[in-house]
């Protein structure tokens, strides 16, 4: 799709204050896989997602330390205001009547003092976290593409690109919502409802353990609140999964949507699951209705209660006015965030659920891991820039079990050109992958010119081998940076060069800015075949000692197929080729042909050779004459 | 309509431009009316809901000066208990007014949310196949979620609670100010500073956090693309230079991010200090004037607790502000996409809209052709699909630029299959989406039993047209729905096995449930090829007059490519089909060849006619001619 980059469809949470919608943020980042949520959590050690947490932040425990302290002494700050509020009631006021200014003086520089202290901490305290914040985000980021990328292929397949992707978008995107917005405001209101708490207690033990005593009934409400608006959020976030999955579907396929008029079934199936969405979604909205009450009330409650007993006791001359007007203040203070307090619970769980999914893959150990001590190719031995491939014993099985490749031997001599046929299923992928080393055998070895693959580190490997395969997947960019990836350090001459040479020039000069052209822009049009076009390019420029090419033609008219195999004979002459393909026009360049069935070699031999014999080749190749007429 | 209430405004007169994209922020928000309007009786219920609460929490305090000036002073304990009884019953009223918002408004807003999602789902889907190619589903699913949430929660918070707020403020101020002017004076000295700090802030913010959101895209473009194309970057060793590019970026990202905070950090010891100072210097006034007599202490303590209550009020506009303007810019998104014109139904006597009053579609157009086509009488000879003088250019190619298709004519007669052959990138898939309409041809006309197809409605016309595309999408739904949505809606198990079997799709019959078996997104990943034999059967499925097919037999092996062929000759033996091919074997599937070149149909015979006149035919089939031989060495040495 030639259309203006994706951003990550989730974000834009606003500032949310004290009314906002707490966990649309949750929702939402867990909505594109809550749904397959047993299949998205990968199986990690115990106290895994602990760990990783830990591990995160153990570098920064200076910064953290730091942060902690600012908003300890912010808090501090903040919360002497109405103290000095009571001391200038009971004891500036009278001391004022008496002509002593002092008092109030110190009341006013104190408060001046506390004010522009607690501004200042808080922004120290801000720009510190953010700090912390950042680098946690950096770093994670970081290790999840870094180790998705050295997770196998075969890992890649199982997982699919979608939740890889949700893994390290949404996921750490909900992450960063929590310690943006939830995590801190958490921390300071925790931290305000100690002091608070303290402080009360310290004015008056008997008004301060009311106020305490009244924590326990706003546990409740809380608690009861996360659990009841914990199930309804699920809830939501299957059903927004759902609507989700029906509209990009819709969208994707929009062609035969409309080819085949599925418009209005299509309205009416979207309907039924919008309409459940509306239901939870409201559902949703009235659990918070219900805890904003709850809470209020409880909190109101005390605070009548308080001031009841504060001013019967002020009325009976046991407890000094200033005292009841500071215990009001902070009993304001103190109830402020209640509201909140349910909505950070709430993405601190959905963040909690991220963190377990990215643990869970960053447990993963790449099944085709880089050697510990590397080895180099030996040079070349003669004028051929191919090399020897021995499969070794090998044999291939998935982890998950179900043999796909029984043990075998095989030896390609260095510059031979090898045709693998065979039905789908039969193992010539597999066969290919084990080459290319995106798998690793279960048992044996596959050796380049007598080193095991295994030996080989990555720059190394790919000088020795390159596949090329059915998806032509091209990146953003121009078109000269795509077939630049074969090489990058190669020439605008050169990438020219490897464009001619398979055919691939013509086309590319005739788009809007020639090689220039940015594939993901307007105009930048490019079909299925010059796709696979430019991925060959790519190969040429590579220039491996072994190509390997997997279905790479399947979209190629025939004069692309015979530009490939023009310079397979040409330009790749030499180089050991293992070439799997559909059609058997590639047969033609072939030295050798292997026919491949279950996972066996079946048929071995030259093409002249399998196709006078009575086999399944000469079968098969019978059928590709006659269908070509 | 409330829009602003005045004190957001009129205590914080902003600079000249900014006030116009205030108004222009206005006017966005309005578009959102439609929708609003049926449940504009429970906002305003829950905005006046909302107001008196606000009133109450301000009314709490007055009665703690009457307390502590009454019954305390006078050392009256009994007293005391009224107060607190006021206490408690405006508490009480204050939670549950507050929970009766809520509760207005929930499932209200809900439906406004899941309405709008439903009309742009709607949209979306009739919209011209070109817009869909230059949008990225992500962007279309970004309206439709997160967009729609931010507009929901515009209509909850934002929208009554600048009301509130403003209200909020000016009673409280008022009280304030009744109650002992000079200290309302000091109280209300920072109120200005804070606001125009919160607009200036608003405004950095908002520019620093769209390219923080930029940033985050870019990031995730790598990310998508370095999972997509792993096999790419495996296969040639490229992690080092995709994991720069991310360093890179999220780099760049932390940088944006920090900024970010910063500026919020700092708007946030704004709004710390100033209030604070605020109530300190209010705090020594009022000492002194209690410690004269000139003030009561009950009203001091209810002033200062007066002057808390305002401080949330005060330091939400800016935020609020700030939220109304993205629900803005998420409106405007929203409105992006429906404002596109969709496709018309196409036909005659079309009722323009498929939506309903917003739609503006360009149907008169094809209502008027309509009515001089249908006067032609459809003669036999003009049967079959035709093109005629067929032109077309992408809407999005520069106008200037060549047509992709400059002048096509091809006559397929009636029960004639015509394979369609042209080099690659020469525009045989574009030629077949005109067919079904999913691009409009630019001039010229394409009919069918000589109806021109702007005449037929959408839905006649793809009833008419049964197409199987290169890529074959199958859609979250058993296999024996995915194929009978090309039949009518009688078609039932006989309809489908007789498809599976012309597509050599008898493995679905084999899979776990049978043709029951879900497949899709969410479903059994089949091999292309099966894909590919399924797209087909849906193709036949219905028996349709006329049969689109691009490149159908592509992913299948040789052996199920000849069963195939076999059984589509019995299909295309009374069906006008068109078929684009790409090899010989299909090729011969089809009565006739048309050489597609230079945007034009150069020539037209049987394939061994073609053979033998057409070279660039020739070339096609066989890959020779005669510059094979002087491409190939010139190349020489790829390095």
């Amino acid at each position: 799709m030639t259309a203006p980059t994706a951003t990550a469809p989730g974000r834009e949470q606003p500032e949310d204050p004290e009314h906002g919608d707490p966990v649309e943020a949750g929702a939402r980042t867990s909505a594109v896989d809550d749904d397959s949520f047993d299949r998205d959590v990968l199986p990690s050690p115990p106290g895994a997602t602990g760990a990783l947490l830990r591990s995160l932040l153990a570098p920064r425990k200076a910064r953290v330390a730091l942060t902690i302290l600012l908003l300890l002494l912010q808090q501090a700050a903040v919360q002497a205001g109405p103290l000095l509020v009571a001391y200038a009631i009971d004891h500036a006021v009278p001391a004022l009547r008496d002509d002593d200014h002092g008092p109030l003086i110190a009341v006013g520089a104190g408060y001046l003092l506390c004010s522009l202290t607690a501004g200042g901490l808080q922004y120290a305290f801000i720009a510190a976290a953010a700090r912390v914040n950042q680098d946690v985000l950096l770093d994670l980021r970081g290790r999840i593409f870094r180790h998705a990328q050295a997770l196998s292929v075969d890992f890649h397949e199982r997982y699919t690109s979608g939740r890889l992707i949700s893994r390290s978008t949404t996921d750490v995107e909900s992450l960063r919502e929590l310690l943006d917005e939830g995590l801190q405001e958490l921390v300071t209101v925790v931290l305000s409802f100690v002091y608070i708490a303290a402080l009360l207690l310290w004015l008056d033990l008997g008004l301060g353990a009311v106020a305490v005593a009244s924590f326990v009934p706003l546990y409740g409400l809380v608690r009861l609140y996360q659990r009841r608006a914990g199930r309804v959020y699920r809830q939501r976030s299957t059903a927004i999964a759902s609507v989700i999955v029906k509209f990009v579907e819709t969208m994707n396929g929009i062609r035969p949507v409309r080819a085949f008029r599925r418009e209005a079934v299509n309205d009416a199936d979207f309907a039924v699951l919008n309409r459940h969405h509306e239901r939870t979604n409201g559902d949703a909205l009235l659990e918070m209705a219900r805890y904003v009450v709850g809470s209020r009330l409880v909190a109101n409650t005390a605070v009548a209660g308080i001031v009841l007993w504060g001013a019967y006791r002020v009325a009976d001359g046991t407890l000094a006015l200033g005292v009841l007007a500071a215990a009001v203040l902070y009993l304001r203070r103190l109830y402020d965030p209640i509201d909140r307090l349910g909505m950070f619970l709430n993405s601190y769980q959905s963040a909690a659920a991220s963190l377990e999914k990215i643990a869970g893959l960053l447990a993963q150990t790449p099944s085709v891991p880089e050697p510990a001590a590397p080895k180099e190719l030996p040079p070349l031995e003669s004028e051929h820039p191919g090399r020897e491939v021995v499969f070794d014993s090998v044999s291939f099985g998935y982890r998950t079990g179900g043999e796909v490749l029984p043990r075998f031997e095989l030896t390609l001599p260095a510059g031979q050109t090898v045709a693998v046929v065979g039905s789908t299923g039969a193992g010539k992928s597999t066969l290919a992958k084990l080459l290319a080393r995106f798998y690793d055998p279960s048992d044996g070895r596959v050796l380049l010119d007598g080193t095991d693959l295994r030996d080989l580190a990555v720059p190394e490997l790919r000088r020795g081998v390159v596949m090329v395969t059915q998806e032509a997947f091209l990146f953003s960019g121009t078109v000269a940076d795509n077939i630049a990836i074969g090489r990058p350090e190669a020439t605008r001459e050169e990438i020219e060069r490897a464009a001619k040479a398979i055919g691939a020039h013509d086309f590319i000069a005739a788009l809007p800015d020639g090689y220039d052209t940015d594939v993901r822009k307007r105009g930048g049009r490019i079909s299925a075949g010059q796709r696979q076009l430019v991925a060959f390019a790519r190969a040429l420029l590579a220039d491996p000692a072994v190509l390997i090419l997997d279905e790479a033609t399947s979209s190629l008219d025939i004069p692309g197929e015979r530009a490939v195999q023009r310079a397979m004979t040409t330009v790749l002459k030499g180089r050991t080729a293992v070439v799997i393909a559909h059609r058997l026009s590639t047969v033609e360049i072939a030295d050798r042909v292997l026919v491949m069935e279950h996972g066996r070699i079946v048929e071995d031999g030259a093409p002249d050779e399998l196709i006078a014999g009575t086999g399944r080749f000469a079968d098969l190749h019978r059928a590709w004459r006659d269908s070509l007429a | 309509m409330p829009t602003k209430p005045a004190p957001a405004t009129d205590l914080a007169p902003d600079p000249a431009p900014d006030a116009a994209e205030r108004r222009s922020t206005v006017r966005a928000l309005l578009r959102l009316w439609p929708y609003v309007r049926p449940v504009r009786a429970r906002l305003g219920t829950a905005a006046v809901t909302a107001i008196l609460a606000s009133c109450v929490g301000l009314v709490i305090p007055l009665v703690l000066k009457w307390m502590v000036d009454g019954p305390v002073a006078d050392g009256d304990p009994s007293g005391v208990w009224l107060g607190a009884l006021y206490l408690l019953l405006l508490g009480v009223a204050e939670a549950l007014l507050f929970g009766l918002r809520r509760w207005l408004v929930a499932r209200p807003l809900a439906g406004v949310e899941a309405g709008m999602r439903a009309d742009l789902y709607r949209h979306l889907q009739r919209l011209p196949v070109a817009f869909h190619d230059r949008w990225a589903s992500g962007q279309l699913l970004s309206r439709g979620t997160t967009d729609l949430m931010l507009l929901r929660m515009f209509l909850a918070f934002p929208l009554t609670f600048l009301l509130v707020n403003g209200v909020t403020i000016l009673i409280g101020v008022g009280i304030m100010l009744v109650q002992d002017w000079t200290l309302g004076l000091v109280i209300l000295g920072p109120a200005i500073p804070v606001m125009i700090t919160c607009g200036i802030f608003e405004k950095k913010y908002s520019a620093v956090a769209r390219r923080a959101q930029d940033q985050v895209g870019d990031l995730t473009t790598v990310v998508e693309e370095s999972v997509l194309g792993v096999r790419i970057i495996k296969g040639f060793g490229r992690h080092r230079s995709q994991a720069r590019a991310f360093h890179e970026l999220s780099h760049t990202l932390r940088g944006t991010e920090l900024r970010k905070a910063r500026l919020l950090a700092a708007i946030w010891a704004v709004i710390v200090t100033l209030p604070e100072v605020a109530i300190g210097a209010a705090l020594v006034v009022g000492a002194v004037q209690v410690a004269d007599g000139a003030l009561s202490a009950g009203t001091l303590v209810a002033f200062l607790s007066t002057a808390l209550a305002l401080r949330w009020p005060v330091e939400s506009i800016g935020f609020l502000l700030a939220m109304s303007q993205e629900a803005a810019t998420a409106t405007d998104r929203y409105f992006e996409v429906m404002d596109a014109e969709v496709e018309s139904a196409g036909g005659a006597g079309d009722p323009a809209s498929v939506l309903g009053g917003g739609e503006r579609g360009p149907a008169l157009r094809g209502a008027s052709r309509a009515v001089q086509a249908r006067g032609e009488a459809r003669l036999p000879a003009a049967g079959g699909l035709r093109f005629e003088h067929v032109r077309f250019r992408y809407p999005d190619a520069h106008p200037d630029s060549t047509p992709l298709l400059t002048d096509v004519d091809l006559h397929i007669r009636p029960g004639e299959s015509m394979a369609l052959v042209g080099a690659t990138g020469s525009g045989k898939t574009t030629l077949t989406a005109l067919v079904p309409r999913l691009h409009e041809v630019t001039e010229g006309r394409i009919t069918l039993d000589g109806a021109d197809i702007t005449t037929l409605s959408r839905e006649e016309l793809r009833a008419m047209v049964a197409v199987a595309f290169e890529e074959p999408t199958l859609f979250s739904a058993t296999v024996g729905e995915n194929v009978l949505m090309g039949a009518g809606a009688g078609a039932g198990d006989e309809e489908l096995d007789r498809a599976l079997a012309v597509a050599q799709a008898d493995f679905a019959h084999a899979l776990p449930q049978g043709t029951g078996t879900q497949v899709g997104e969410q479903g059994l990943s089949l091999s292309g090829g099966q894909r590919q034999r399924l797209a087909l059967a849906r193709a036949v499925v219905g028996r349709p007059r006329f049969l689109v097919l691009d490149d159908p037999l592509s992913a299948l092996d040789v052996h199920t490519e000849a069963a195939v062929e076999a059984a589509l000759r019995q299909v295309l033996a009374d069906t006008t089909a068109l078929i684009v091919a790409h090899r010989p074997s299909t090729v011969l599937l089809a009565d006739r060849v048309a050489l597609l070149s230079g945007g034009r149909i150069t020539a037209v015979g049987t394939h061994h006619e073609l053979l033998r006149t057409s070279p660039e035919y020739a070339h096609l089939m066989s890959g020779l001619d005669g510059h094979e031989t002087d491409e190939g060495p010139q190349e020489g040495n790829g390095r």
